[in-house]
């Protein structure tokens, strides 16, 4: 739908876009992302033909933008601003009629059809209940709405928002997402500059992540959001992780990462081992981990993460290569973390090479017979290796981690 | 169409009190008439164009022994009605008074619809038409005119109407880059320029001699001179140029959305704004050339109507348009009825200047 080839574009004599090119499918909602000044408002402003590129060009459904009229280029692209000026107070409905500009001819009446596409625009939006107040008499969430309507009245196919969320509260955040969401799932093609990296993953289809005019990386939300690209992209130490109650990537932005010395090795999967990657990410502990199958939750949060993954193909036993490779990791961690582990028969080996760990934390958050699968010698061998253990819950686990590594590090000295 | 009834009732009030404007100006005067008669005599003085034709007359340049040919208009009227009026009532009506009542009503109309288009374009509440310098430019062509006759070929209607224009497009070439003239330049250019050219004026007035009088009377506004020739001058240019600035007045409730918004929504915004600043020069030149410097008819009118009727400009333009015309007619009413006549300028501003004050205080100027 857009096709955005090598486009540079410079603003007061600095290059701000470097020769970036992209595409974006049809009905696709794709995020522009990147820090303040990376030019994704830029970037929006070339493909609405609001600027000119010194060189390279942008097609929207095939057709040069810079090369269409006003006009013909405001009937394919509508943006929503991120905040329109409006000097004048005019009421909200004549704002939505305005984005029938396109296709109003300079002395022509209302058609039946502009009538329509304003009433639709003003219902999708739910702004037709304040349609006569002054557009300076409302507030900030539903001016948003406001010219996401006067968008909608333009019947276009692209539609492109630049911070669309960016000066409203969490609620009409999510609001103006969903909506947007909606739209695309009805066939329109969105591309907004979004700030928040949380919701940008959580609602975009695609992420352009752009820095100092360049195109960093393109692709769906958990590719592109990866830790090592946004400590380059953002300069600042983030951590990902995925986000269990929505299945998307979250990230946090840590001021200043706490560096704990020591490594730990975590065995066990499910959103627990995530949980417990994440808790010892953000205490500053290295980390390796596995064997885990490919797609569990955990393993994605590792991978995000750029942890060290042993990984097990899902209904295979683990063969004695990966024991040997795990009872390395094991040997070379400073504590190992056994996390709400299920034991089948082909895991089971898994548990006596745990079992020699210099260290050992067990987090428990359901009794182990929910999660034997390996019959009581399974039982047996966990009951003894959960003697030697600390055991723990989730929440309690940096802290076991922590008062561990004190000892080895005492022990040893 | 919700704008379209409103603009229709909205415009035929103001007309309605247009026409009682002129008929209860046209009474007041050293001889006081008959209401019933003015009113019959003014519908009488109303004429159509019926024919039109052109003719040549020669004008010998100074200090040449050359004779330029001018092209002229001659315009044939037809005045519809004949309706019974003494004689010297419709004298008076006709021959005197109504030639400056209908010139002050058409230079209200000019400044008022070029003031409603000038704050729209800039976005700014303190344009006016002569922002852009075109004032200042008319009065250098009209003082120039007026101080040296001998070096300027042309009266100071035509010298006053060149000046306008041409600082108009000068005020214009200097803000514009790359085919871009970005509004804040044009306001800035346009103060810069009507500074220079007061030095200008104010050297003339130094050199005007026996002219500086009526130089003076031409800067402060006036329109006592006024004839029916002003009159073809001025009008024709005000109201088809207010034509076609209406034509636009959607585009300039679009533009008041910020030029990137119009251009998201289809507008040319470079080319709109070179059509509105020619348009809305052309009408203000051709006002100020037979009426001089009026301040604050196309500031204040436009304002005024905005509260009474929002800022949407199909609504706005005809309304602003309709209620100058009677604010400069009743305007000049008061410059002529006091115990010595003064320029209507004087009175605009003294009436203009407070109100203006006014709707600050009350923070209508300052909410636009």
């Amino acid at each position: 739908m857009i096709d955005i080839e090598s486009v540079r574009v410079s603003l007061g004599g600095a290059e701000v876009l470097s020769g970036v090119s992209a595409s974006v499918e049809r009905g696709s909602f794709v995020g522009l992302v990147g820090p303040n000044g990376a030019g994704k408002t830029t970037l929006l402003r070339t493909v609405s033909a609001a600027l000119t590129p010194d060189s390279g060009r942008v097609l929207v459904d095939g057709d040069d933008v810079h090369a269409l009229s006003s006009k013909a280029a405001s009937r394919r692209v509508a943006v929503v601003p991120q905040e329109t000026h409006l000097s004048f107070s005019f009421d909200v409905e004549t704002v939505v009629e305005m984005g029938r500009h396109p296709y109003r001819s300079r002395f022509g009446r209302k058609t039946d059809a502009d009538r329509d596409a304003v009433a639709k625009a003003m219902e999708r939006t739910a702004v037709a209940r304040f349609a006569d107040r002054s557009i300076e008499g409302i507030s900030g969430g539903e001016r948003q709405r406001v010219l996401l309507a006067r968008a909608l009245a333009q019947d276009a196919p692209v539609l492109l928002l630049d911070e669309p969320t960016a000066s409203l509260d969490v609620n009409h955040q999510v609001e103006t997402l969903e909506l947007v969401t909606d739209l695309v799932a009805d066939g329109k093609t969105a591309v907004a500059a979004i700030h928040d990296l949380d919701l940008a993953a959580r609602y975009c289809d695609e992420l352009l992540l752009i820095t100092d005019g360049d195109l960093l990386a393109a692709g769906p939300p958990v590719q592109v959001l990866s830790e090592s690209r946004l400590a380059d992209a953002f300069d600042t130490n983030a951590v990902v992780s995925r986000d269990g109650t929505t299945g998307s990537v979250s990230v946090t932005a840590l001021a200043d990462r706490p560096d704990a010395d020591g490594t730990v090795h975590v065995v066990g999967g499910g959103e627990t081992g995530a949980r417990v990657l994440d808790a010892l990410r953000s205490a500053g502990f290295g980390r390796t981990a596995g064997p885990l199958p490919e797609g569990d939750a955990a393993a994605e949060t590792a991978r995000v993460q750029g942890v060290d993954l042993l990984t097990s193909s899902p209904f295979d036993p683990i063969d004695g290569e990966m024991i040997d490779a795990l009872a390395d990791r094991v040997a070379a961690a400073d504590v190992t973390v056994l996390a709400d582990p299920v034991v089948t028969p082909g895991n089971r080996d898994v548990l006596s090479v745990v079992r020699d760990a210099r260290t050992l934390v067990v987090v428990e958050t359901r009794p182990f017979e929910e999660r034997n699968h390996a019959g009581e010698g399974a039982r047996e061998a966990y009951e003894s290796l959960r003697r030697g253990a600390t055991v723990v819950t989730e929440d309690d686990v940096t802290a076991a981690v922590r008062e561990l590594r004190r000892t080895v590090t005492a022990e040893s000295a | 169409m919700r704008t379209g009834a409103r603009t229709i009732v909205w415009s035929a009030a103001l007309t309605v009190l247009l026409g009682a404007v002129v008929v209860v100006s046209a009474a007041i005067g050293p001889v006081s008439l008959d209401y019933a008669n003015v009113a019959k005599a003014t519908v009488n003085t109303l004429a159509v164009p019926a024919s039109a034709g052109l003719s040549v007359s020669s004008v010998s340049l100074p200090l040449l022994p050359v004779s330029v040919p001018v092209p002229g208009f001659d315009v044939g009227y037809v005045h519809p009605f004949s309706l019974a009026v003494p004689e010297t009532d419709q004298r008076i009506v006709g021959k005197l008074r109504l030639p400056r009542i209908a010139l002050a009503g058409a230079v209200g109309f000019a400044l008022a619809s070029a003031g409603t288009v000038m704050q729209g374009f800039f976005r700014n509440p303190m344009a006016d038409p002569s922002i852009i310098g075109v004032s200042s430019g008319a009065a250098v062509g009209a003082v120039a005119a007026l101080a040296l006759p001998g070096v300027v070929p042309i009266g100071p209607r035509w010298a006053a109407f060149a000046g306008a224009l041409a600082t108009a497009f000068l005020v214009y070439a200097i803000a514009t880059e790359d085919g871009r003239t970005p509004v804040a330049t044009l306001l800035l250019a346009g103060v810069a320029v009507q500074t220079l050219l007061g030095a200008v004026v104010s050297y003339l007035l130094v050199l005007s001699g026996d002219q500086l009088r009526e130089a003076m009377y031409w800067l402060m506004g006036n329109l006592h001179a006024s004839t029916w020739s002003d009159v073809e001058f001025a009008l024709p240019v005000a109201v088809l140029g207010f034509a076609a600035l209406s034509a636009f007045a959607q585009d300039l409730n679009v533009l008041l959305l910020g030029e990137e918004d119009a251009t998201h929504l289809g507008v040319e915004v470079e080319r709109t704004k070179r059509l509105l600043l020619a348009l809305s020069s052309l009408v203000t030149a051709a006002a100020v050339a037979v009426a001089g410097v009026i301040g604050f008819v196309g500031l204040v009118v436009p304002h005024m109507m905005r509260l009474l009727v929002g800022p949407d400009h199909r609504i706005l333009l005809p309304t602003s348009a309709l209620a100058g015309a009677s604010f400069l007619v009743t305007a000049d009413t008061l410059a002529r009825s006091g115990p010595a006549e003064v320029p209507v300028g004087i009175v605009t501003a003294a009436i203009g200047a407070p109100f203006f004050l006014f709707l600050l205080r009350r923070r209508e100027v300052s909410a636009l």
